[in-house]
């Protein structure tokens, strides 16, 4: 069998993972519920990380297939991490107290 | 190890650490935009880092940066023109749309590992290389396609109804089996492209089969859901690049997804079992008695309606959907304005599910910059109905409906429900009488003490403003 990956790194990165899930856990389950919808835009941002992926993969490309794959990889992650950041940023904007409002 | 890896490795700490921020502080409104913008920092970070490390320092690199030079742009215009263009009711499917390409992004990543390493004849992979990459292939293709289909149904492009067909969990079950069967004979017995494409495809079909026989109504419950999927889609790939911040973030988002998935459904009191396979909204025997047109109800004048309000002491507006389609929020704002400079109490009252997602009312009325402090809960706000003169409903309807509390064979039965019944009058915005997207009769409408108000709910609350002024 062909090890990409040694099974050193891939224990540290089940040890990151499991103690992540935690986190990320802990993290949200105090939000109020108005906030619901930006926090869930927010967190599809934090996903476009994928992006990165997808420019490691474009990285060493090679072949029609892998540099049509990485094109269309980063095409989507893209999408993914700035519409969703501008996205989250344009609710979030509308949650600004108004300027002389009562209360 | 280099001193350049080192340094990627903190880079990627970095990262991280605003990602966990970014989304503590989005659980607060004081601090959600910079939480927001924080995050997008950190992920500016890293991708520029990446980008000089693997493509400007590295030998060869810049031989294959045209991918980014024709992706980056393509995307983010897409990204931006998106973000900016929707209008605020529209946000849900904008985010599944997102979300969706998330997911695609994710398979695509899985898939190009696969294509690199395996191959026809090729030696076999290590399990748990396979096991992830198929992982992140399949998770992400069930979100692309899933997604898709939730934008679809939102933007009522698809039936929001659940299409269901003799059959249909039959066909669920055998793709799940041809996936899983595929997927083991992809780790331990061959490398060959042809089964791992057909894999990839049985799961692009797997997420609109899932998500099809869901009803529109669910769709919040269900972008959440994929959004969390993607969430693990990308940790999965990260396990394949050995990358920990496509590990972190993906991790993150995949355990915050799946809580506010839950949270979600605990407010319509049902499990997520049922959601994803109840079928829910379908015409059919469940629906209560006294569904058909049998209803008598009390029709009102705008001007009465609205002299009701400026004379009242508390006034409680209920918004719903119909508020959010017809884009009611800003004369409503104009409305609450008026009748707090009479000296009328007006708060909100909040489903968690009102609107297409939690939140949603929320935004739609900050965006029509109705003080935050305005809107309450629903426990927070539900015993003060008894005292409120009015209860102004404005296109909610399941949200409202007394028989989630009595009747027993209403599907909706168990929901938690605002008091609006326990208000001393009861004032119904409404297009018509069409029961809502749960397909349920309200008994709410034929109380004595609610009086109907039919129209458009801009043109209605308009009507609404001017009596009020004349009054």
């Amino acid at each position: 069998m062909t090890e990409v990956i040694s099974t050193e790194v891939l224990l540290q990165a089940l040890f990151v993972f499991v103690l992540t899930a935690f986190v990320g856990y802990e993290v949200v389950s105090k939000v109020p519920t108005m906030l619901h919808t930006p926090l869930m835009s927010g967190a599809n941002a934090v996903h476009g990380v994928i992006v990165v992926g997808a420019m490691l993969v474009a990285a060493t490309a090679e072949g029609p297939l892998r540099i049509v794959l990485a094109l269309l990889g980063v095409i989507l992650g893209t999408i993914n991490v700035v519409g969703g950041f501008v996205v989250t940023d344009r609710m979030l904007e509308m949650f600004k107290r108004r300027p002389g409002g009562e209360s | 190890m280099t001193t350049l890896e080192i340094l990627t490795f903190l880079v990627y700490l970095v990262g991280s650490v605003t990602f966990i921020l970014g989304l503590k502080f989005l659980a607060s409104p004081t601090s959600a935009r910079r939480g927001n913008r924080l995050a997008a920092t950190g992920m500016a970070i890293v991708v520029l880092w990446v980008f000089i490390t693997e493509f400007v320092l590295r030998e060869n690199g810049l031989s294959t940066v045209w991918i980014l030079a024709v992706g980056i742009p393509i995307g983010a215009v897409a990204g931006v023109v998106g973000a900016r263009r929707v209008p605020m009711t529209a946000m849900p499917q904008m985010v599944a749309i997102f979300n969706g390409a998330g997911g695609g992004a994710a398979a695509l990543v899985a898939a190009a590992e696969f294509l690199h390493f395996a191959g026809d004849g090729r030696e076999l992979l290590s399990v748990p290389f396979m096991v992830a990459t198929l992982l992140g292939a399949v998770i992400g293709s069930v979100s692309f396609t899933g997604s898709i289909i939730a934008f679809g149904k939102l933007q009522g492009i698809v039936s929001g109804r659940p299409v269901t067909y003799p059959g249909d969990k039959v066909v669920t079950g055998i793709l799940l089996v041809g996936i899983l069967g595929l997927g083991v004979a992809l780790t331990v017995f061959t490398n060959d492209v042809t089964p791992f494409l057909v894999f990839v495809a049985l799961a692009l079909v797997l997420g609109v089969a899932a998500v099809m026989p869901i009803g529109g109504a669910d769709m919040p419950v269900v972008v959440s859901l994929l959004n969390s999927y993607t969430g693990i889609a990308v940790a999965a790939t990260g396990f394949v690049l050995g990358n920990y911040a496509l590990l972190v973030a993906g991790t993150l988002v995949g355990a915050s997804g799946g809580i506010l998935t839950q949270l979600m459904c605990r407010a319509m009191n049902r499990s997520l079992f049922n959601v994803l396979f109840g079928a829910f909204g379908t015409a059919g025997g469940t629906v209560a008695a006294g569904a058909d047109g049998e209803q008598t109800v009390r029709e009102i004048s705008a001007d009465d309606a609205a002299v009701l309000m400026a004379y009242g002491k508390k006034v409680i507006i209920v918004p719903g959907y119909g508020m959010a389609v017809a884009q009611a929020q800003g004369p409503v704002r104009e409305l609450m304005d008026l009748l707090v400079a009479r000296g009328v109490d007006v708060e909100f009252a909040i489903h968690p599910v009102a609107g297409r997602m939690p939140g949603h009312m929320n935004v739609l009325l900050a965006e029509a910059n109705v003080p935050y402090e305005r809107l309450k809960e629903m426990d927070e706000i539900n015993d003060d109905f008894a005292n409120a003169d009015v209860a102004l409903v404005i296109g909610a309807n399941d949200v409202t409906n007394p028989a989630a509390r009595t009747d027993q064979s209403s599907p909706i039965y168990g929901m938690p429900i605002l008091n609006v019944d326990h208000a001393h009058n009861v004032v119904v915005l409404k297009r018509s009488m069409a029961a809502g997207f749960a397909g349920i009769a309200n008994p709410l409408y034929s109380d004595p003490k609610t009086a109907m108000l039919f129209g458009d709910a801009k043109k209605t609350v308009q009507a609404l403003v001017s009596g009020v002024k004349n009054a």
